[in-house]
């Protein structure tokens, strides 16, 4: 599975984000770095189909995604459970494992507003991870989490990341020594 | 709309108070207004006998099924045009029209095209659709587009998107506007039944007590429709409050 961007460009306003990108994405991590208002929300937004570049091409990108976004984009009144089934259709085997390494819980009857910031972040990355998904774009997906809710995200964003292309938008690259960084200007 | 208990009693001390004054004061006093303890108590004579319940069910079908079907429709008509620009404009004028034209006026020109029986059909449903297809567009279009596009990335599918997106973000909207097309309806329903006299109903009831001067009868059908129209309001949005728990948003 790959997916390529060639030549991509983006403004709006007048204002250039994106200038004749091309980059190629593989399975595994990809991390998608810059400066905040320089592109990496508007690179993901349009591999996922949610803009249209004003130039250049993208290839294979109309698989199957999943992707947690800048804001958490939860059902507020809704418990996790109804959340995952929600967006799923119904929950996956691993879902109770993954929520308990994370901290979460499955069976918590309580609405997700009523959860912490942290809480609901992890909630979004897990609901992407269990998404039945070709490719995940994670935009800031640490936002707000402490260094060992972190380093166990990482964990499961690794695992998933071992049979599908991962892009994950962030600035802080702590504990992604060893992962490709797209950098942009 | 929920009355404290106490400025209900005054109020009704003043119109029991006024009644007997008038009585006193004027030899047909008694037949220009009833106390409301006349009022009760031909409620009471009315209450067991078939033709009340007859009337009371022939008007609650027609002006509540007006409401029901003009509900549908305003519904339908919103979730259309809220994609659809050009319907939202080709429907904004008999929209308007039907919102400032008086009630009197359609009754009396429907009068023209159907028999009194559907009258009350009609006008309360006419009347409902406004404040229905208006209230839901609005809601519609302040729909969260964040969780639209989320819904998008992961294929979710209509009917998902219907109960965990657009019913939170409408109901609530929906809700004001039955509330107040709950109120309008039975106006213009029982207005409609005065005019077009469909026979075993509580329009005609309140016509005869016009005609025969019984204002205890007047007051007892009017009393009878505005405890419909309560009931059926509070069962109506319990319904609707029901469904917005279950619901996501």
């Amino acid at each position: 599975m790959e997916i390529r961007v060639e030549g991509l460009c983006k403004s709006y306003g007048g204002k250039q984000v994106l200038t004749d990108l091309s980059a190629v994405f593989l399975p595994g991590i990809t991390c998608i770095s810059a400066p905040s208002g320089t592109g990496k929300t508007t690179l993901l937004r349009l591999l996922l189909g949610l803009e249209e570049g004003d130039g250049g091409a993208i290839y294979g990108a109309d698989c199957r995604w999943a992707a947690v976004f800048q804001e958490d984009r939860l059902l507020e009144n809704l418990s996790p459970a109804a959340n995952l089934r929600f967006a799923l259709g119904e929950i996956p085997e691993a879902a109770g494992a993954m929520l308990e390494d994370l901290g979460l819980e499955l069976a918590d009857a309580r609405p997700v507003c009523k959860w912490s910031g942290g809480m609901r972040r992890r909630l979004a990355l897990a609901r992407a991870l269990l998404a039945p998904a070709e490719a995940l774009a994670l935009d800031e997906p640490f936002a707000g989490l402490d260094r060992e809710s972190r380093e166990r995200c990482l964990a499961w964003i690794r695992r998933a990341a071992s049979e599908k292309p991962v892009l994950l938008a962030t600035h802080e690259l702590a504990g992604l020594e060893n992962v490709p960084v797209l950098r942009l200007a | 709309m929920e009355f404290k208990i106490r400025p209900v009693l005054f109020w009704l001390l003043i119109w029991q108070g006024g009644s007997m004054a008038l009585a006193v004061a004027h030899s047909g006093g008694k037949l220009l207004l009833a106390s409301p303890v006349q009022a009760s108590l031909r409620l009471l004579e009315l209450l067991p006998t078939p033709a009340f319940w007859r009337a009371v069910g022939n008007s609650s079908a027609r002006i509540l099924g007006g409401f029901l079907i003009s509900c549908a429709l305003a519904v339908l008509f919103a979730a259309l045009a809220a994609g659809r620009p050009w319907l939202r404009d080709l429907l904004a004028p008999p929209v308007a029209v039907v919102k400032a034209v008086p009630v009197a006026s359609f009754i009396i020109l429907a009068l023209v095209w159907l028999e009194g029986r559907s009258l009350s059909l009609f006008i309360s449903g006419l009347m409902v659709f406004p404040p229905v297809y208006l209230n839901v567009l609005e809601g519609l279009g302040r729909t969260d587009r964040k969780l639209l596009e989320l819904a998008r990335v992961y294929r979710i599918p209509r009917s998902r998107r219907l109960w965990g997106i657009y019913l939170p973000q409408v109901l609530p909207y929906f809700r004001s506007a039955a509330s107040l097309a709950l109120g309008l309806c039975w106006k213009a329903g029982t207005a409609a039944e005065v005019i077009g006299l469909p026979a075993g109903t509580i329009g005609e009831r309140l016509y005869t007590a016009k005609v025969y001067l019984e204002t205890p009868d007047l007051f007892a059908w009017t009393a009878v429709i505005l405890g419909l129209a309560a009931a059926f309001e509070r069962l109506f949005l319990a319904a609707v409050d029901t469904l917005a728990e279950r619901v996501g948003g």
